[in-house]
């Protein structure tokens, strides 16, 4: 089975938006090496593969521990894919570019996978 | 693992304990839970840990002053409450008082992809977030191990959970953290590896179609407990577990005396009849009487105005009250008048725990002063005999509680020794009466002997009795031609002598 075809939209879309525009959040706790180093790998992977159509959203968990909740956040850092939907969690720091890569659809999952 | 024993001993004292409020387990743990420590409770799928995880909150929040927070992996927020609805609580005012939280969190595999190196911080500052906004005590984490099927980077989520509970333990509160019981360990991830105060292992097992639950503390460090496994069942009002050997007596003794429906036979026992909330066993073979004597006490129950519960597992009402009406004892109108409640149901149509949480019910609803079982015997059919001890147990502690004066039959399989087939239930039991069928010169002789009567003067005797249309009647015991009937050595010392000859001249004319 497909994972799209089990999911459904779960949060409404707001404006419509351009086709394409990826509206990413990034939640981190505190100003960490960790929490750097994925904001910054976040912006080098926008900058060469989503120029223009993109927009991050920094969430501190440290500061606002009640947005935990609503994104269904466990570890930290997390990269939410708000739009284009379906919804994509990515987890960790992003250090992995390949697979950063695949969990923001900008690649085709690995054969056998999708 | 092993200090010195007077260390030992110090700790057995000084281990805080978070009361469960859960009937009988605060018994087997002698308190509760460690308190500001996480405890492990695992099992089978469907055991009942989420249940009973619930069930340590809303206590927690409701008797014991102490705010709780539910964080489960499993389970939606809606599925919770129905959860709780089917035991009885509505969660609502709690978590609008804000003693209680619950929340879920979802592990989808398929959304997450791993990038690099993360930790869990997202959980803890959500998990401290719900902690600090209601000021909770206690948590619960059902079933963390959900985490490894979300994240595959084990080595990492292993020392993350070391973390966890950790923090936990810094946070000073009492944690349940349930696991799913796996191959060849107690948890598929060996959480027993981190959660070492505390261990408790919940079964569901089926034994000949019926199925039972288990509970059993593996360990419990710094404090004694129970280390035997006890039988548990969930109905309608939560958890009951029933402790087989660490049943604390601490009933009260009630004065006064209640008839048992047969003047003769009061008068064996201090001539008053049974102690009022005491428990009666009456055993015997196939027709030796037990029924029509258990009538007789549930009868004169009824006569008094007191409002009696007969459990049938033998017969149904009608039958039962047409078979009594054959020696002169009618049932209709208690029954109708609602005095009497007669509950028929065969023994084997549910599990021994389906039993035992019927009768407790129908105790809590009906609030009667007497009780009968009839038999108790055919429910040793629906489960191995430690249970029917076990439960037995528990019945009677219950009804004592209550004042309830409860008369139990049993069917003596073997007649010759009647005291080794009542499934070592006789101790539980303060008075026990033997009913035998003897056979002796081409006739079926009816005998009755009182075997214990705890706290009273009681007749010694083995006592001849008959059954007839004008009731029941016991009758002296006489030496007869030479012929031994039984006890026939204290006839000397009852005097018996002079009236011998009238009785035996009674008897044969009733005959």
């Amino acid at each position: 089975m497909s994972p799209k075809s089990a999911r459904r939209p779960r949060i409404p879309r707001k404006a419509p938006a351009t086709p394409g525009f990826f509206d990413l959040r990034l939640y981190v706790a505190g100003q960490t090496a960790r929490s750097l180093a994925a904001l910054a790998n976040l912006k080098r992977i926008c900058d060469e593969h989503l120029e223009g159509r993109y927009r991050i959203e920094v969430i501190d968990l440290l500061e606002h521990p009640q947005l935990a909740r609503g994104d269904q956040i466990l570890a930290l850092p997390t990269l939410v894919r708000k739009l284009p939907q379906p919804i994509r969690k990515l987890v960790g720091d992003l250090s992995d570019t390949e697979r950063a890569l695949v969990g923001l659809d900008l690649r085709p999952r690995a054969p056998g996978k999708s | 693992m092993s200090p010195k024993p007077a260390a030992r001993r110090a700790l057995v004292r000084s281990v805080p304990k978070s009361p469960t409020g859960i009937q009988g387990l605060d018994e087997i743990t002698g308190g509760g839970l460690p308190r500001g420590r996480p405890t492990l409770i695992c099992g089978g799928p469907g055991c009942g840990k989420t249940i009973l995880s619930l069930e340590f909150l809303i206590n927690g929040a409701r008797q014991f002053g102490e705010p709780g927070v539910f964080l489960s992996f499993e389970e939606t927020v809606e599925d919770l409450m129905l959860n709780l609805a089917s035991l009885g609580f509505d969660p609502r005012s709690l978590l609008a008082r804000k003693q209680l939280s619950l929340d879920y969190v979802r592990v989808e595999p398929d959304e997450i992809q791993e990038t690099g190196t993360y930790d869990l911080d997202g959980l803890f500052i959500r998990l401290g977030h719900a902690i600090d906004s209601i000021g909770a005590k206690r948590v619960v984490l059902d079933t963390i191990e959900t985490l490894f099927s979300g994240l595959s980077q084990t080595r990492l989520l292993r020392a993350e959970l070391r973390r966890l509970f950790t923090w936990l333990r810094t946070k000073g509160v009492t944690a349940v953290v349930t696991g799913e019981r796996g191959n060849g360990g107690m948890t598929r991830h060996g959480l027993e590896e981190y959660i070492t105060d505390c261990v408790i292992l919940l079964d569901h097992r089926v034994n000949e179609q019926n199925a039972t639950r288990r509970l059993r503390v593996v360990k419990y460090r710094g404090s004694t407990h129970g280390a035997n496994e006890s039988p548990f069942f969930i109905d309608e009002s939560g958890i009951s577990v029933l402790p087989i050997a660490s049943l604390g007596l601490q009933h009260r003794a009630f004065p006064g005396r209640v008839s048992t429906g047969v003047k003769d036979l009061d008068e064996m026992l201090g001539g008053k009849g049974y102690l009022r909330g005491s428990s009666i066993l009456v055993s015997g073979g196939a027709g030796t009487g037990k029924t029509s004597l258990a009538g007789y006490f549930a009868g004169a129950a009824c006569r008094r105005g007191e409002s009696s519960l007969y459990f049938a597992f033998e017969e149904s009402a009608a039958q039962i009250v047409r078979n009594l009406r054959s020696i002169d004892l009618d049932l209709q109108p208690w029954l109708r008048k609602g005095l009497l409640r007669v509950h028929a149901a065969r023994p084997t149509t549910s599990g021994l725990e389906g039993h035992l949480s019927a009768m407790h019910r129908l105790i809590e609803e009906t609030r009667p002063r007497v009780v009968v079982v009839d038999p108790i015997s055919n429910l040793i059919a629906v489960g191995t005999s430690i249970e029917v001890k076990a439960m037995l147990a528990r019945l009677i502690d219950f009804m004592k509680v209550r004042q309830v004066t409860a008369l139990f039959t049993s069917l003596t399989i073997d007649e010759g020794h009647p005291e080794g087939t009542d499934v070592g239930i006789s101790s539980f039991m303060d008075t026990w009466l033997v009913l035998r069928n003897v056979e002796a010169n081409g006739e079926r002789i009816r005998r009755l002997n009182v075997l214990k009567s705890r706290g009273m003067p009681h007749s010694n005797q083995v006592r001849e009795f008959v059954l007839t249309g004008h009731g029941m009647k016991l009758l002296d015991v006489v030496r007869h031609q030479g012929r031994v009937l039984v006890g026939s050595e204290r006839v000397a010392h009852v005097g018996g002598g002079a009236v011998a000859a009238r009785r035996t001249a009674r008897r044969s004319a009733r005959r």
